[in-house]
């Protein structure tokens, strides 16, 4: 296995702590120091109540909204993420390949 | 305990002829909902109550739920609305919310709008705004699933305008011109201010109207009221059946431009009257029109003449065969004529056109040949409708109006024009074809002179290179209103005059 270290972005868009934030924050704890242990993880939270001109850069209508900024493409997924984590995984399309894996699908 | 009392506050909205029907304008710090179908100029009436908004000092939020930011800044700069120059003076703000291409929705659990709520109240507050537009529902309707969540959730975006102190309008779709208020429930949490855009189809011709249905707890004008989307303005409602009729009415007469047609009126029309000249084709109602604006002139009173049925050239060709020179008249600045074939526009725009026309040349006198080429491009609504507005428009400017009108039958008749607008004029003068013995002869009646007295003769008129010239009665005819005409004895009418000679004389003027 390579070295070569995948940095993963997760950010969350909340709208305060509600019941719901928290549900998809413990969700994402939870798969970034399990599933998703061999790489490093950045989940950042954003409180669209506290600062709305992030919602409004990124365009966000729902809260809870992940997305997933690295390693590319993006993606988008609302809601308080559910319970099953391997689903979660699926729909963000992580864990990521290897870099080398990567390199041999590019043209 | 007063507080009940108190009329609720108007917001004017600015959108011309829109705030006389809503009484006043939008009930302040409340959201209007706007429905309408496809193609109705919700977006339009979005954008407008905000740009109106900013032309008087108050900044506005659009969210967009459609079309994006810069599509919408693009469709809307033809009204003459520089959307992006006001984004950089913070007196507009989007809120985009329009969908994304490159973002594909997966949705996993329960969510809200809270997002979209912080971004309204972010932009509310960072250009303290007062009036909001939500363009439109069906959008984030069709892109979310949960429409009982989306439902709530607009009702807390609503409650939250509402506390902030904001007027709102949101648009919302609806399937059909006459059915629910519009699609997915909305009318349940926006349900006390509802207007109506309708874009109806009537005898193959478009016509927009606008009503408002309800305003909780004030008044507003009722039923629909016809209106025009026109570049460089936007929306212009035409306030028809809220024109009041408080023009003054004065005593002064002018000339019509034929000395024995005046003295037939009792001394001329009325100063601010309208005329309807009606006759077959080709009994002088163009020459009428002609001389009326050529006498104006001769006292230095400028006319303008609105022509639908001839050009520029034939009318001028015309008025020289008469002996009036239209050139000289233009060129004095005594005559302003605009042509163009009814079929250009629809009647909305034809009156708004009208209307702007006489604000510039600020005439003395107002010739419209013919109503009846109009009437070809409208249903009898919106003609009617038309007539309405003009007459009244044309009266508060205190001037004469002169109208021409066709009759569809050689002989007799009256026109359906007729039928919709005697009414509203002061003064009827027909034109009528008289058969007498293998000839064919013109008359000339004044049926009604609002306020005068006036001649109740028919009388036989020629045309030549210097005008018209009105003669005798006809006295052994009769019927030729009619078209039916009976010859009668001279024996007859001695008889006949006889029998009303006294009461002739008592006949109190109508």
């Amino acid at each position: 296995m390579s070295t070569a270290v995948v940095k993963i972005v997760l950010h969350l868009y909340v709208a305060g702590r509600t019941p719901r934030a928290e549900r998809a924050i413990a969700t994402l704890r939870h798969i970034c120091e399990r599933e998703l242990a061999n790489f490093e993880c950045d989940l950042v939270i954003v409180d669209v109540l506290a600062d709305p001109q992030l919602a409004e850069a990124r365009k966000i209508l729902a809260t809870p909204t992940l997305i997933k900024e690295q390693p590319a493409p993006s993606r988008r997924i609302i809601g308080d993420l559910g319970a099953d984590p391997a689903e979660l995984l699926a729909a963000l399309n992580l864990p990521p390949v290897s870099p080398e894996a990567q390199l041999s699908t590019l043209p | 305990m007063s507080r009940d009392l108190v009329s609720i506050e108007r917001l004017q909205t600015g959108i011309p002829g829109f705030d006389h029907i809503a009484n006043g304008g939008l009930p302040r710090g409340r959201t209007t909902l706007v429905s309408g179908t496809a193609g109705s100029a919700k977006t339009v009436f979005a954008a407008q109550f905000l740009a109106a908004g900013v032309h008087a000092g108050e900044a506005g939020v659009f969210v967009t739920f459609e079309e994006s930011p810069d599509a919408l800044c693009q469709n809307m700069q033809g009204f003459g609305w520089t959307i992006p120059e006001w984004e950089a003076q913070n007196r507009w703000a989007f809120v985009d919310a329009s969908p994304q291409p490159d973002d594909e929705l997966v949705v996993m659990g329960a969510y809200d709008l809270g997002a979209l709520l912080a971004r309204i109240e972010h932009a509310v507050r960072r250009t303290g705004a007062t009036r909001v537009s939500m363009d439109s529902l069906g959008a984030i309707f069709t892109r979310l699933a949960d429409t009982r969540m989306v439902r709530n959730e607009l009702f807390r975006i609503v409650a939250t305008l509402k506390r902030m102190g904001v007027t709102a309008v949101i648009t919302a779709e609806r399937s059909q011109e006459y059915g629910d208020i519009a699609r997915y429930g909305v009318e349940e949490f926006v349900a006390d201010d509802v207007v109506i855009l309708r874009n109806l189809l009537e005898d193959e011709k478009r016509r927009r109207t606008v009503e408002i249905l309800k305003f909780r707890g004030t008044s507003h004008q009722k039923g629909g009221f016809p209106f025009t989307v026109i570049p460089g303005q936007g929306i212009v409602v035409i306030p028809l059946s809220a024109i009041e009729l408080k023009q003054r009415s004065s005593n002064l007469r002018i000339t019509s431009g034929n000395g024995e047609l005046d003295r037939m009126c009792g001394g001329g029309f009325f100063r601010d009257s309208i005329i309807l000249v009606s006759g077959a084709t080709g009994t002088g109602k163009t020459l009428m029109a002609t001389s009326f604006m050529a006498s104006g002139a001769k006292r230095g009173e400028r006319s303008l003449l609105f022509a639908y049925e001839e050009s520029r050239d034939q009318l001028f060709r015309n008025a020289t065969g008469w002996g009036t020179d239209f050139e000289q008249m233009e060129h004095d600045g005594l005559l302003r004529v605009v042509c163009n074939y009814p079929e250009v526009s629809s009647l909305e725009d034809q009156l708004i056109a009208i209307q702007a026309e006489i604000e510039r040349f600020r005439p003395q006198r107002v010739a419209i040949d013919s109503l009846s080429a109009l009437e070809r491009v409208s249903t009898i609504k919106g003609f009617r409708e038309f007539v309405i507005g003009l007459t009244s428009f044309i009266k508060h400017q205190e001037i004469a109006g002169l109208y021409t009108s066709t009759t569809p039958t050689l002989l007799g008749g009256t026109s359906i024009t007729e039928a919709h607008i005697s009414t509203i004029t002061d003064s009827i003068i027909l034109l009528r074809y008289v058969e007498l013995f293998g000839e064919m002869r013109r008359g000339l009646t004044v049926l009604k002179m609002r306020g005068s007295h006036h001649d109740k003769e028919i009388r036989e008129f020629t045309i030549d290179g210097g005008g018209m010239h009105i003669g005798r009665p006809f006295r052994n005819i009769s019927g030729i209103l009619s078209g039916q005409f009976t010859h009668v004895t001279p024996s007859e009418i001695e008889r006949l005059g006889a029998m009303f000679r006294e009461e002739e004389s008592e006949s109190p003027p109508s």
